[in-house]
């Protein structure tokens, strides 16, 4: 088997191929009936930037009633139910639209199997069922606006789902289609990383992408089917009134609350493990330096996934749940902060003392450093019994939130979806806009979500649209916040979308990468490599082609 | 093709722990619920019919025994005693859809039906009666759920039978004939667990 | 694969699958009985303790662990493992759930008095800052986080 594949090469190895997986077959039909991961991939990156752009739409919207104090939008007056609608599918679609489908179906399906050096995922077929599945759902949630949107929150506490009036039902029945999209997701992945590695590459030759996307697979197939339990559960008690939840009919709405969080808690791992994931790839690369501590991040990356199934509580510390319990979930949520620390420390060292390059991925990933320390600090106060009597359902938990899975896991998307882009598209976007769309990002996170922390511990309770005067400054600068980051997305969104009329003449390896993607071609073919890639140097190998370098 | 069906097998095993927590949730519910109203689950145990559960288990069992004979069978080329076998095993499902067929209806008869359909006696938050009709919530759940992986079951033995009398298997390639196997025996394990939790426990 | 095939002869065959099943039968047979024992609280332990030792062997050689890559095993295990944990978290909750009311404060001689100012009684609570659209529905859904 001829030319056996380094990774670490910064030539392209063969001319640009003819025919490559966008180019092969051209038909609509092709596409919907495709195995290929790039291609899903493709799809699902539409997809779940067309429902980040409808939860942003209702995010802007909530934020513009916030404006002012007279609940009133365009000229409109928004009643206390509106505002409930708004709020509740922002979220709803934010998390199972975008969030949690979103790094997985994507930018893992697509790099993923090109990083283990491998054809594809284990089931191909179940890959597509599982975008299908992603689509199923999405029609339902969407559906279930139209039929009644609801008002519950997206946490669905009952026993108010269960009486209130609206599309619940429909709603649910999306969260399970789309919660079984994620379980076939992350099944593929788990066999695929067991199973279809590269010769050569054993588990600790693996990018720490992979290990990150391992550890949420784990979680997505451990954790996920227990929310599906818990719409059905939810489901039966609305249309049969079976009493498990609602005091009225004998039930306990704290059950409804550990079934919910059981999974929900674990699931923000879902969304935060594919973005360290990324931001693992993107500071050696952009340090041109060997990563720091390989060990520690990947054996970090597996206990946050097992370590965020004992926490769950710290999401009901006032429900009314035992103090007993209270007192345990507290205590295990300081362990679940150390492998995230952890990392940040391996990630600065990485980039101290390296040849650091600012282009845009890189500033995205500085970025997320600076973001997910606040969000993962701020999660430790309310973590703390004390503090959190205090902090839970104020805006500081909304920021604390949204500092971790917007300032941390999309800033890490999008800085991820930059750094693929050549390899996926076969063009260079132009730096420099990017490098201003991330700036707008940045300025404009902060200016939104920075003021919800003083106005949360000042008081300011979370899902409420009236507000004391004193908080009307604050909540004003939040909203023009709201603006600069739809700026900032829709430059992002122009800058990679104009970068398609240019000629497919991106390098195999723009940035120097050492990873097996960068092995082949940009765009790549459709069977991913001419020959089967056979490792050979250690993952991150930044010494010069020539040294030896192997196991 | 070992590697293949190495990969087949893990991924199999993935999705079945998925069944256990899905079902396990469900067990877990029950769990809190039982714990909230011991004397009222007691109770209303005595109407289900331990004969008919018990009865229902060997069933199972059986069934269990006939789809790893079955599986044996392809393994070894022998395509007669396979499809004997998965034959064997659709007819246990059938025996046991039709045993919860004379349990439900028996409900049916007493009232004793989820939610709000419960007929049997009076909600009382006061008396505690909420428990009673809790548990059959509960026991529909669990047991409907239960049932409807039996049919789907069911479904994919008999796939199984038409492909085996295509030719399809052999010692080389018996994939599926082992995947479905593994997910009937899951089928069987959520029954060794629901039996004694509902008809057995005093 | 013919190694594959030797694999499975060597492993398994009919007669360990139905001395299986005679072992399965008879632990049924004997939980059942078991059930009409009064044991008290062991009747739980007696029928759960059973039940798993049939899921064990289900497992074991019914499922082919026995002789499969661990890895399935484990697979197999985390489900259960992670089913544990759920279980027993809720079950700390439910049953250290304690009385709200407390039992030792001692009754209040002279309770704090109420300013007038805050008694809502003889001072109407200040009106609210906005304009109240129509009747109110009330706040936002006021739920935990």
């Amino acid at each position: 088997m001829e030319p056996v594949i380094t990774a670490g090469t910064q030539t392209g190895h063969h001319p640009r191929p003819e025919k490559n997986y966008l180019n092969e077959t051209t038909t609509v039909w092709s596409w919907m009936t495709t195995v290929d991961h790039k291609r899903i991939g493709i799809m699902y990156l539409v997809g779940t930037l067309g429902a980040f752009m409808l939860g942003g739409i209702f995010a802007l919207l909530v934020r513009l009633v916030l404006l002012t104090p007279d609940h009133k939008l365009f000229g409109l007056q928004v009643t206390a139910e509106g505002y409930n609608r708004l709020f509740t599918l922002h979220g709803a679609i934010m998390v199972f639209l975008f969030i949690i489908p979103s790094i997985p179906g994507s930018l893992t399906n697509f790099v993923l199997p090109l990083m283990l050096g491998a054809k594809d995922v284990a089931f191909p077929r179940l890959n597509l069922a599982s975008f299908y599945l992603w689509v199923t759902g999405a029609l339902l949630a969407v559906g279930s606006m139209v039929f009644g949107a609801i008002d519950t929150g997206w946490t669905f506490y009952t026993p108010y789902s269960t009486t209130t009036q609206g599309g619940v039902v429909m709603m649910t029945m999306a969260v399970f289609v789309l919660g079984f999209s994620s379980i076939f997701t992350g099944l593929n992945f788990i066999a695929t990383v067991h199973k279809l590695r590269a010769p050569g590459m054993g588990w600790f030759d693996m990018p720490l992408f992979v290990w990150g996307m391992y550890s949420t697979a784990v979680i997505q197939v451990l954790a996920t089917p227990v929310l599906g339990i818990t719409v059905v559960l939810l489901a039966m008690e609305r249309v049969l009134k079976i009493g498990i939840f609602d005091p009225k009919l004998g039930g306990d709405p704290v059950l409804f609350q550990h079934f919910f969080w059981f999974y929900s808690h674990p699931a923000v791992y879902i969304m935060i493990l594919p973005g360290m994931a990324i931001i693992s790839e993107l500071i050696p690369t952009f340090s041109k330096k060997t990563i720091f501590g390989y060990r520690a991040i990947a054996y970090s990356s597996v206990s946050l996934a097992l370590v965020s199934f004992i926490v769950w509580g710290h999401h009901m510390f006032i429900s009314g749940q035992s103090q007993l319990a209270t007192v345990v979930f507290s205590a295990l949520t300081f362990l679940v902060a150390i492998p995230s620390g952890i990392k940040v420390f391996n990630w600065l060292t990485t980039m101290y003392q390296g040849n650091i390059v600012l282009a845009t991925p890189m500033l995205y990933a500085i970025s997320f450093l600076i973001l997910f320390a606040i969000g993962g600090l701020t999660g430790i106060f309310l973590g703390t019994l004390s503090t959190d009597v205090h902090l839970t359902d104020t805006y500081f938990v909304v920021a604390h939130f949204h500092y971790v899975m917007m300032g941390s896991t999309v800033t890490a998307f999008v800085g991820g979806l930059y750094y693929w882009w050549p390899k996926m598209t076969g063009r260079m976007y132009s730096e420099k806009l990017g490098r201003i769309s991330c700036i707008l990002w940045f300025i404009g996170f902060n200016a939104t979500f920075l003021p919800q922390f003083i106005m949360g511990s000042q008081g300011m309770p979370r899902r409420y649209f009236n507000y004391l005067d004193q908080f009307q400054p604050y909540h004003a600068f939040s909203t023009v916040g709201s603006w600069i980051i739809g700026l900032s997305l829709f430059m992002t969104l122009g800058v990679l979308l104009s970068s398609l009329r240019k000629p497919m003449d991106a390098p195999d390896n723009p940035w120097g990468g050492t990873t097996l993607e960068w092995a082949t071609s940009s765009p790549p073919i459709t069977h991913n490599f001419h020959d089967q890639p056979v490792l050979e140097r250690e993952p991150y190998d930044y010494r010069p082609a020539g040294v030896s370098g192997g196991h | 093709m070992e590697q293949q069906f190495d990969t087949s097998k893990l991924g199999m095993w993935l999705f079945l722990t998925t069944e256990i927590l899905l079902f396990g949730g469900l067990f877990v519910g029950f769990g809190m619920m039982q714990n909230r109203y011991p004397r009222e689950f007691f109770e209303a145990h005595e109407h289900l019919q331990r004969g008919y559960g018990a009865f229902n288990t060997v069933v199972l069992l059986f069934s269990s025994w006939t789809m790893v004979m079955a599986v044996n069978a392809a393994s070894t080329n022998q395509k007669k005693k396979l499809v004997m076998f998965l034959w064997l095993t659709i007819l246990c499902a059938f025996i046991f859809l039709g045993v919860k067929y004379f349990e439900y209806s028996h409900k049916y008869y007493d009232g004793l039906l989820p939610g709000r359909f419960y007929s049997h006696q009076a909600l009382d938050a006061v008396k505690g009666t909420y428990g009673q009709a809790t548990f059959f919530a509960f026991y529909f759940m669990m047991t409907g759920l239960h049932g409807i992986h039996i049919l789907v079951g069911i479904f994919l033995l008999y796939w199984l039978v038409r492909r085996s009398n295509r030719g399809d298997f052999d010692s080389a390639y018996y994939t599926p004939v082992d995947l479905v196997g593994l997910y009937w025996h899951i089928v069987d394990m959520i029954w060794i667990y629901l039996f004694p939790l509902y008809y057995l426990i005093t | 694969m013919s190694s594959h095939t030797e694999a499975t002869h060597a492993h398994g065959g009919p007669a360990v699958y139905t001395r299986n099943l005679v072992a399965l039968l008879i632990l049924t047979t004997i939980t059942v009985g078991a059930a009409y024992v009064d044991f008290g609280p062991g009747n739980v332990v007696i029928a759960l303790s059973i039940a798993t030792i049939k899921a064990i062997l289900v497992a074991l050689f019914f499922m082919h662990l026995r002789w499969d890559k661990s890895v399935n095993t484990i697979i197999c295990l985390a489900g259960f493992l992670f089913l544990g944990i759920f279980l027993m978290f809720d079950l700390l909750d439910f049953t250290s759930r304690r009385d709200p009311t407390p039992r030792n404060l001692p009754a209040m001689a002279q309770p704090t008095p109420v300013p007038a100012t805050m008694n809502p009684l003889l001072t109407p609570p200040p009106k609210p800052v906005f304009a109240e659209p129509k009747a109110a529905e009330g706040e936002g859904a006021a739920k935990e986080k």
